[in-house]
């Protein structure tokens, strides 16, 4: 298929939701459910005082200071124990414990421990997704090419000249695949994080929202930063991940 | 004075637990001279890939000791498989190996140029034969200028008319660059083609049954009735 039939596919479908959402909107008429037009004018009317804008920037913000946190300290772990055998015994059952522990008791523990702040709200955001990270990357280290390794070995390749061009490109696909799932994770952890412990940004106003009833507002800001988010994917990580992937047959 | 002294006390396969691990060197020695090419003849699983993976410094669990002429031997080593990296093109290959910046790019692209690779130095390697492939990994083995080099059946699984071209180039940049060369194969033809010096190893641990030097001359090489002869010499020792 084409990527313009297949775009239009796409348009086409999501024309259809719009269109079954009015109909039930019409149909239950409360204030409750809103209609497509209900919330464009409470999306504009949020866009217009600047609130709607400013709360996406500083969510924004912290997705992506608790993500690149989370990429980078989990990607060391995650490198680190599928490099050593040793290792990965006694600390991969911390790994395990972190990753089933629900994000909420992470988030609460984090304000009780470091008091309502952004450090608190980054680190929490943070210690959620870093499991995830490191199990992905522990995968793709266990699975290094050991023909590879011994080829820089023997040609005497500096370490960082290795990790360059013989490491890191082994683990692009492992990267890319929790750097996916990991975007969609932290934003949806940092909404909660805002919800429950800071004054400003799209969890804080959905709060808001919520305390009025007022669902047009939800739907306003939920569908908004959806949009945001779908954006980064598209327009950043897709693009890299088929500039990584161009050497491929 | 030699190029290599290679002296293996001792060399056992890590066996599973509870049983007793295979002894696959055991008082060996060989000794090879500075621009010697010595072909090591013997049936495959015998340990001729250990003994070169142990003179590039890949393998350290065994006793014994590996000795150099020079104080710091650059050693280029052509594996089995062209282990190249995938994801950088034929060119960055190449250079992968050499000082980063302008005269390394310069070196890499002389040598594609010289293994009759220039016009795809952009490409990736999985979109060439591995006869190209091939080429390439000696292109990498040769740009570092190698004072030794170990080569691993590098011309296997490649049609005749096909090993016979490596062949020659492989000659050919010998002829440029002298190297003391320790090239594993278990074709006698190849090795008789190739070498000054044909070891042939056998049993477990591994003994030396035959140490052949040949002096050839280039046009004894390429007559069928002297390769005859010389296989003939080596006698029924080793298959091929």
């Amino acid at each position: 298929m084409s990527t313009q039939k297949r775009l239009l596919l796409t348009a086409t479908s999501l024309l259809a939701l719009l269109l079954l959402w009015q109909i039930a909107a019409l149909w239950v008429a409360s204030r409750l459910l809103p209609g497509p037009s209900e919330v464009f004018e409470a999306m504009i009317r949020a866009t217009r005082t600047g609130v709607l804008p400013e709360s996406i920037a500083i969510t924004l913000a912290r997705v992506a200071a608790s993500f690149l946190i989370a990429m980078a300290l989990g990607s060391a772990i995650g490198i680190a124990l599928g490099r050593s055998v040793a290792l990965n015994e006694l600390v991969g059952p911390w790994v395990v414990v972190l990753l089933n522990l629900p994000a909420l008791v992470v988030i609460i523990l984090c304000y009780v421990w470091f008091g309502l702040t952004e450090v608190a709200a980054i680190t929490a955001v943070a210690i959620n997704k870093i499991p995830n990270v490191a199990v992905t990357m522990r995968e793709g280290a266990a699975a290094l090419s050991r023909d590879l390794d011994e080829m820089a070995q023997v040609y005497r390749l500096p370490r960082l000249r290795a990790l360059c061009h013989v490491t890191l490109p082994q683990l692009v696909p492992f990267f890319a695949a929790s750097a996916r799932s990991g975007l969609a994770l932290t934003w949806k952890i940092v909404l909660v994080v805002e919800l429950l412990g800071r004054s400003n940004g799209v969890g804080f106003e959905l709060q808001t929202a919520f305390q009025l009833f007022d669902v047009a507002g939800i739907l306003a800001y939920a569908l908004a930063f959806t949009a945001v988010v779908q954006v980064i994917e598209i327009g950043l990580l897709q693009p890299w991940e088929r500039r990584a992937n161009r050497w491929r047959r | 004075m030699n190029a290599i002294a290679i002296e293996i006390a001792e060399k056992r396969y890590r066996a599973p637990a509870g049983e007793a691990g295979r002894e696959i060197f055991r008082g060996f020695r060989l000794d090879i001279g500075a621009g010697e090419f010595v072909a090591l003849l013997g049936e495959s699983g015998i340990g001729k890939t250990t003994l070169l993976n142990i003179v590039a410094g890949l393998d350290r669990d065994y006793r014994g000791t590996v000795r150099f002429g020079a104080a710091a031997p650059r050693v280029g080593y052509a594996f089995q498989n062209p282990r190249l990296l995938p994801w950088r093109t034929v060119l960055q290959n190449v250079a992968l190996p050499l000082p980063p910046g302008a005269e390394g790019q310069r070196r890499a692209r002389a040598m594609l140029e010289e293994v009759g690779l220039g016009e795809l130095a952009d490409a990736y390697p999985e979109r060439l034969s591995l006869g190209q492939q091939r080429r390439v990994a000696l292109a990498r083995a040769f740009a570092i200028e190698p004072d030794v080099l170990l080569m691993d059946e590098p011309f296997v699984s490649l049609d005749e008319a096909g090993a016979a071209r490596l062949r020659d180039l492989l000659r050919r940049l010998l002829a440029g660059r002298p190297a003391t060369v320790l090239f594993v194969t278990h074709d006698r033809r190849e090795a008789v083609e190739l070498a000054s010096r044909i070891v042939v190893l056998e049993g477990t641990p591994v003994r030396i049954v035959r140490d052949l030097p040949l002096a050839l001359t280039p046009a004894e090489r390429a007559n069928a009735a002297c390769i005859d002869e010389v296989r003939a010499a080596l006698g029924a020792a080793a298959p091929g």
